[in-house]
């Protein structure tokens, strides 16, 4: 299981907790997750609200809010190297230059008082400080260009540009300094349908010509259908189910939270009354169950669900963490997997 | 169907609303006939600046229509006033977008709920309201223990639910559901969908859906109308639109929400040019005509007529009424 060499991967998280600690309460955000992100590849990070997707994200970038985030445990290795462990002035170098985000809100991401091309221009300042003026001039012309806007329109403010276009902006912002990996956090779900195809379409493609790797953090099954190569989904802050977009999408075994997630979605092509909604609410992450996280509202749940934490299931490169298909289990003969078990 | 024997609960007859702004005259809404009968739901559906949430806002008069009629239960609204409206308000409700801000943060929930049949005195005692707002919450599926906490304790599937007790509270018998799944997970929004048209069954409510998703409004609508830049380009029973939709820009809507499927995952994105214009002072000719894939001379030039194709299907285009 453990491999020393990282050629392959850019990104390696091994065993990582998070909590948000205030005076009140301890929040368990991120609860020892693990994955990769191999080189070029794009990786999809699945839940919903709550989960501990972006509070990953933060993570890696150093970015927890200083006096309430803390991170417990756990490696965060970027080529080679554990970035928590890294002093603040060289996560400066890496931050922005090597890895960046693209935050979900480009209403809130960008400065209303500043022109783009200054916020464009600023990152590579930061990152390039041997750069004339008009290199710099230069660079964010292209950059502009490269999203799709007008090189022109750099010097007109945020308020200037409809959301689709701001998002092109922050992505602008985002790949300036062409980083190795990119980080995107649900970074269509503020826009409209087709504006949302249009920055997806340019994200890909984007990716595709600069060989960036990209983690997709989002909520919407379709949108890792369309672009992701690896999906992890999350709940609760743990790695519930996770492998390729073939085991995610047409494996025969899933996680029974996997399947909810499928069946709350309204399909466009069958016809039926209705959706098959997950019952119930996120556990409060102050407060998670002793057993299996989603336990409370698993429609599956046995006795052992309640009081043991799963193992990891393996197929492949497919695993999932649930009692269903643990080995225990099925030694015992209390539950017998049942193979039919698809969902859609 | 002989719909021509039922009156439809409500009906806008070439409704219109226009705001002026400084460049011009904005055409929030151009000319939208619908009718809708009772038990039945209506989805609205289009990008957002289309003016769907103004067409809502407009049919329950918390905006005055520039022009048009608003015919409710056989009655024209369209000219009442404020006073006069007020008892067709008990049977008109909203239940609006964001459950964060649309709920008074310094009320509780029983309070919350309870508002408005206070201040219509549907019942005579405090205690009375109070039983009744209970029962509401049963009704939603809010446990009771909920009552007396405030709406920042909850999130946003639980405060959604508030605003679904809240509309039901003076027993409508229509209401306008403004995108009352979009700021909600998908877990969640499948629970309050599932809610909706559970709660249309038992009290045989009529929806007007408007969301900007169309497969959100897939499941809970009869029928569909397709919104762009003010005017209707489709309208059509919910499983004709998917089936067969006309207007190009039905097909772009469609196209563009990415299926959760590995087949879709080889086909490349189809993808639109452009975004929203301006309504304001529209040129005449088809809205949707600058970033149309089909658009020829004529559609730049005159405005395309809103033709049946199908019985009870309408679409608005050159393309399909020129075959």
């Amino acid at each position: 299981m453990e491999q020393l060499n990282n050629n392959g991967q850019i990104l390696e998280i091994k065993d990582l907790k998070v909590v948000y600690k205030t005076d009140l309460e301890v929040v368990e955000a991120v609860n020892g997750i693990s994955f990769k992100i191999d080189k070029g590849k794009t990786c999809g990070l699945v839940g919903e609200t709550g989960a501990g997707k972006t509070t990953t994200a933060l993570s890696i970038l150093g970015l927890l809010p200083e006096r309430t985030g803390k991170v417990l445990d756990g490696e965060i290795i970027f080529e080679g190297r554990n970035i928590l462990e890294l002093p603040d002035e060289e996560l400066r170098h890496i931050r922005g230059n090597a890895i960046s985000m693209v935050f979900q809100d480009p209403m809130s991401a960008l400065n209303p008082v500043y022109t783009i091309g200054d916020q464009i221009g600023e990152a590579i300042k930061i990152h390039n400080p041997e750069l004339s003026k008009e290199d710099v001039e230069k660079r964010v012309e292209e950059m502009l260009q490269l999203v799709g806007i007008v090189p022109s329109r750099k010097v007109e403010y945020p308020h200037q540009f409809s959301g689709g276009m701001k998002q092109r902006v922050v992505i602008a912002i985002a790949l300036c300094c062409e980083p190795d990996l990119l980080i995107a956090d649900e970074p269509t779900t503020a826009l409209d349908v087709t504006i949302q195809a249009q920055v997806l379409a340019m994200i890909a493609d984007l990716r595709d010509r600069l060989g960036t790797s990209m983690l997709m953090i989002t909520h919407d099954l379709g949108i890792v259908a369309k672009t992701c190569d690896d999906v992890c989904i999350m709940y609760a802050g743990k790695i519930v189910e996770a492998g390729t977009v073939e085991d995610i999408f047409s494996g025969n075994r899933h996680h029974p939270y996997t399947e909810g997630l499928f069946g709350s979605i309204p399909n466009l092509r069958v016809k039926s009354a209705r959706l098959k909604p997950i019952s119930g609410l996120m556990p409060d992450p102050t407060d998670l169950p002793v057993g299996c996280e989603f336990s409370p509202r698993c429609e599956k749940c046995m006795e052992i669900c309640r009081t043991q934490k799963p193992d990891i299931y393996t197929e492949g490169t497919h695993k999932i963490y649930c009692h269903l298909y643990s080995g225990n289990v099925n030694n015992n003969g209390e539950t017998v997997p049942e193979e039919e078990k698809t969902d859609e | 169907m002989n719909k021509e024997e039922r009156t439809p609960l409500l009906e806008t007859r070439d409704l219109k609303k226009y705001f002026k702004t400084g460049a011009g005259l904005l055409h929030a809404v151009d000319s939208i006939n619908i009718k809708l009968y009772q038990g039945e739901t209506i989805g609205v559906v289009g990008e957002s600046g289309c003016g769907k949430s103004t067409l809502g806002r407009t049919i329950l008069k918390l905006i005055e229509p520039t022009s048009g009629d608003i015919i409710y239960n056989g009655k024209n609204i369209s000219k009442l006033s404020t006073r006069a409206m007020r008892p067709l308000r008990k049977e008109m409700q909203i239940i609006f977008q964001d459950p964060y801000s649309s709920l008074d943060p310094r009320k509780s929930v029983i309070d919350i709920i309870s508002e408005y049949m206070l201040i219509h005195k549907v019942y005579k005692s405090k205690k009375e309201t109070y039983q009744h707002a209970a029962e509401l919450m049963d009704l939603v599926g809010l446990a009771r223990r909920y009552a007396n906490v405030y709406p920042h304790e909850l999130d946003g599937g639980r405060r959604q639910r508030i605003g679904v007790a809240r509309a039901l509270s003076l027993n409508p018998k229509f209401i306008v559901c403004d995108e009352p799944v979009s700021a909600l997970d998908v877990s969640i929004q499948a629970q309050i969908l599932n809610l909706l048209m559970d709660l249309q069954d038992q009290l045989n409510l009529s929806y007007m859906f408007v969301t900007h998703d169309l497969s959100v409004v897939k499941h809970i609508s009869n029928h569909i109308m397709v919104m762009y830049l003010g005017v209707c380009v489709e309208f059509a029973t919910s499983d004709e639109l998917f089936e067969n939709p006309l207007h190009p820009y039905t097909q772009v809507l469609l196209d563009a929400i990415p299926e959760p499927t590995l087949e879709s995952r080889n086909q490349p994105f189809k993808l639109i040019k452009g975004e929203v214009t301006s309504p304001i002072n529209p040129k005449p000719g088809c809205r949707f005509a600058g970033r149309c894939e089909h658009c020829m001379e004529v559609c730049t030039q005159v405005t395309p007529e809103y033709v049946e194709t199908e019985p009870g299907h309408f679409v608005a285009c050159h393309l399909v009424n020129g075959r």
